[in-house]
């Protein structure tokens, strides 16, 4: 421990913490100086990221320097948290940085100044995300998760009206829930194991006497049904579309990656603890997994099509990425897993873009346009933009932006639809290919999966395609579309980068197949955190 | 004393899931609270229930048979801090609730 580079894990969430820190302190008169840390800190945190990515690039699937642990403190492994940042977390820190450094700059032209706190709740919600990708132990998790959940309740409240307290309302109390769930469960786990080190997890979970097995099993299926809440798995998902439709745009493109921290643990959780094992209980049990989520993939897709307002359809959307990667999650095998982290990557970025973009769509449409087109009277929603804050110059307004608009609508519509040449389709042909290549002869849930990620993706194209005609043929005004160059900026590099993985996919997908491999194999988790006595008792029990 | 403690857990528990499917804002408050101090005494259980016994090192005796498990006791100490805050930022959200839709019930309407 004495370079910088060995303290590198804990930066994603030192650098936040910091940075919510400093603007808080500072007055809201030195505007641009908030401004200019709070963008800074962000653009440092894009630069953490990908130095903790860089060096896991190059090196082969076995290496254990792919792994890096950080105990706190420097306690003795099974008695301090510890940070572990392999492939899967390294990347997934660097979505969470990208995407804010995406919304962040969005934010300035407008919701900014809605409140006083955006940008200190905002680098929360960033570091609460990275804290929960990075940490090793299940209580840090869970505080990591509150951290994020508290930023986020801030976040969804932005902006403020009588919708969004409202949809806060619901938000609040399922999330609180959720929350005492987890914490029931991890007081089972650690009732019983006496351990909340995954690491250590992985390790002592085979030797548990059989009498006490039921009640680990409660506490595990407790803790998937935590995360599948958050993940957005039908039934437990009806309060996403609610709240994500009424959040100020910044807000929701966030939250695309807010169901992502219950796919990733999840994806974690059920490999590391279950690896020794054909069979999961509820909720990290593979089939569960699989059919809850070809029912939510159903369900999103349902829910797309019977949309009637953009920001509703988007957030159906999130619901399709979920139901997707939940169930080639609980498919399983390397390949296949390796294609859901790639369409990951690529809907979380398509999907935020989309939020942003329909920010700007829905301020330039003719006023009442959807009540017009749709019967949307009946709800009585009209009065939501009643405390939004005025338009404030920042950047250039720039011109042709009604074509702007057009395009990266369509390119959203084909990264989410999965069509051929982007990379939604590379995304999806990925998944499909391994599934078919995995075995000779395809089962029923290979088909099933086949089935309703292809019949989903044509119900995207025909609610998207709806939308998109509805909204640029129909109702927008023609020259009323204003976009600031801070605006525009973050979607098209949101696209670029969804486009740029198209071209080059090669690289990325071997990076992912190292990710998914690496998460195929507690043993070297285990070997990194744990050392190698612990390894040698985890594969001493497996052989067994 | 475990009985009782079990009993007890329970009891809060029902309470509060039967709070918590209410209709009324103030109703689920309550019964959010409730649940919040049956999963504070049930993860404090979890490190058995120990009389006489304290989890902190004292006069030099070192036998851990003497201490009751101090984890559970940190875990419940963040678990309590944690859940009054959002119970508190929750109430801030039901009262502006309140204050926009004129009424207490969750979907905020009659």
């Amino acid at each position: 421990m004495t370079g910088i580079s060995d303290h590198l894990v804990i930066l994603p969430i030192l650098l936040p913490l910091a940075t919510a820190i400093l603007v808080t302190l500072i007055d809201d008169r030195y505007r641009m100086l908030r401004i200019g840390i709070s963008l800074g800190a962000t653009a440092l945190l894009v630069g953490v990221a990908l130095l903790l990515v860089v060096p896991t690039i190059q090196v082969g699937p076995s290496d254990t320097e792919l792994i890096k642990s950080y105990p706190l403190g420097n306690w003795p492994m099974p008695f301090g948290i510890v940070l572990v940042a392999d492939r899967l977390s390294a990347l997934m820190v660097l979505v969470t940085s990208i995407l804010g450094m995406a919304t962040l700059t969005f934010s300035l032209s407008r919701w900014y100044t809605a409140g006083a706190h955006f940008p200190a709740i905002f680098q929360l919600l960033l570091m609460g995300l990275n804290g929960a990708f990075l940490t090793g132990d299940l209580f840090n998790l869970f505080v990591f998760f509150e951290v994020m959940l508290a930023a986020s309740y801030g976040l969804l409240l932005h902006g403020s009206g009588t919708a969004r307290v409202k949809a806060a309302l619901h938000y609040i109390a399922v999330n609180l829930v959720a929350s005492f769930l987890f914490l029931i469960s991890a007081a089972l786990i650690y009732g019983v194991t006496g351990t909340l080190n995954m690491a250590d997890l992985v390790v002592r979970i085979p030797q548990i006497a059989a009498a006490d097995r039921p009640l680990l099993d409660a506490g595990l299926g407790l803790l998937g049904l935590t995360f599948l809440i958050k993940a957005g798995m039908w039934p437990i998902s009806f309060w996403l579309p609610g709240a994500y439709s009424v959040a100020a745009a910044p807000v929701a493109a966030m939250f695309a990656i807010m169901t992502k921290v219950g796919v990733y643990a999840l994806l974690r959780l059920s490999y590391l603890l279950f690896a020794a094992e054909a069979e999961g209980v509820l909720g990290f049990n593979h089939t569960v997994l699989f059919i809850g989520g070809i029912v939510t993939l159903a369900f999103g897709a349902i829910g797309v099509l019977s949309s009637q307002t953009s920001m509703r359809l988007a957030s159906y959307l999130v619901l399709v990425s979920s139901g997707t990667l939940l169930a080639t999650i609980g498919y399983g095998g390397v390949n296949v897993l390796s294609g859901a982290l790639f369409y990951l990557v690529i809907s979380t970025f398509a999907i935020a873009a989309l939020f942003l973009l329909i920010e700007i769509i829905e301020r330039s449409r003719i006023v009442g346009a959807d009540v017009l087109a749709v019967t949307m009277e009946a709800y009585g929603e009209g009065d939501e933009d009643e405390n939004e804050p005025e338009h404030e110059e920042a950047g250039l307004v720039i011109p042709a932006s009604t074509a702007f608009l057009g395009i990266s609508f369509g390119i959203c519509c084909l990264l989410l639809a999965g069509l051929p040449p982007l990379s939604g389709f590379l995304a999806k042909f990925a998944i499909l290919s391994s599934v078919l290549e995995g075995s000779v002869e395809p089962g029923a849930s290979a088909w099933w999966l086949m089935g309703t990620l292809i019949v989903s993706g044509l119900a995207v194209l025909i609610a998207m395609a709806r939308s998109g005609i509805n909204i640029f043929w129909a109702t927008l005004e023609p020259g009323a579309v204003t976009a600031r160059l801070s605006e525009v900026a973050p979607i098209v590099v949101l696209l670029v980068l969804c486009i740029a993985i198209g071209i080059l996919p090669a690289p990325i997908l071997a990076y992912m197949e190292g990710a998914a491999t690496l998460v195929n194999v507690p043993g070297l988790y285990v070997l990194e955190v744990m050392g190698p006595e612990a390894a040698a008792t985890l594969a001493r029990e497996t052989a067994q | 004393m475990e009985l009782v403690l079990a009993i007890a857990i329970g009891v809060l528990t029902a309470s509060g899931v039967y709070l918590i499917l209410r209709p009324r804002t103030f109703q689920v408050i309550i019964g959010l609270s409730l649940i919040s101090y049956a999963v504070n005494l049930f993860i404090f259980s979890m490190g058995r229930l120990r009389i006489d016994a304290a989890p902190v090192i004292t006069h030099g005796n070192t036998d851990p048979s003497a201490y009751t498990d101090p984890v559970p006791q940190a875990l419940v100490l963040t678990a309590i801090v944690i859940g009054f805050a959002m119970t508190a930022l929750f109430l801030v959200v039901m009262l502006a609730a309140r204050g926009f839709t004129g009424t207490d019930h969750v979907d905020g309407r009659d």
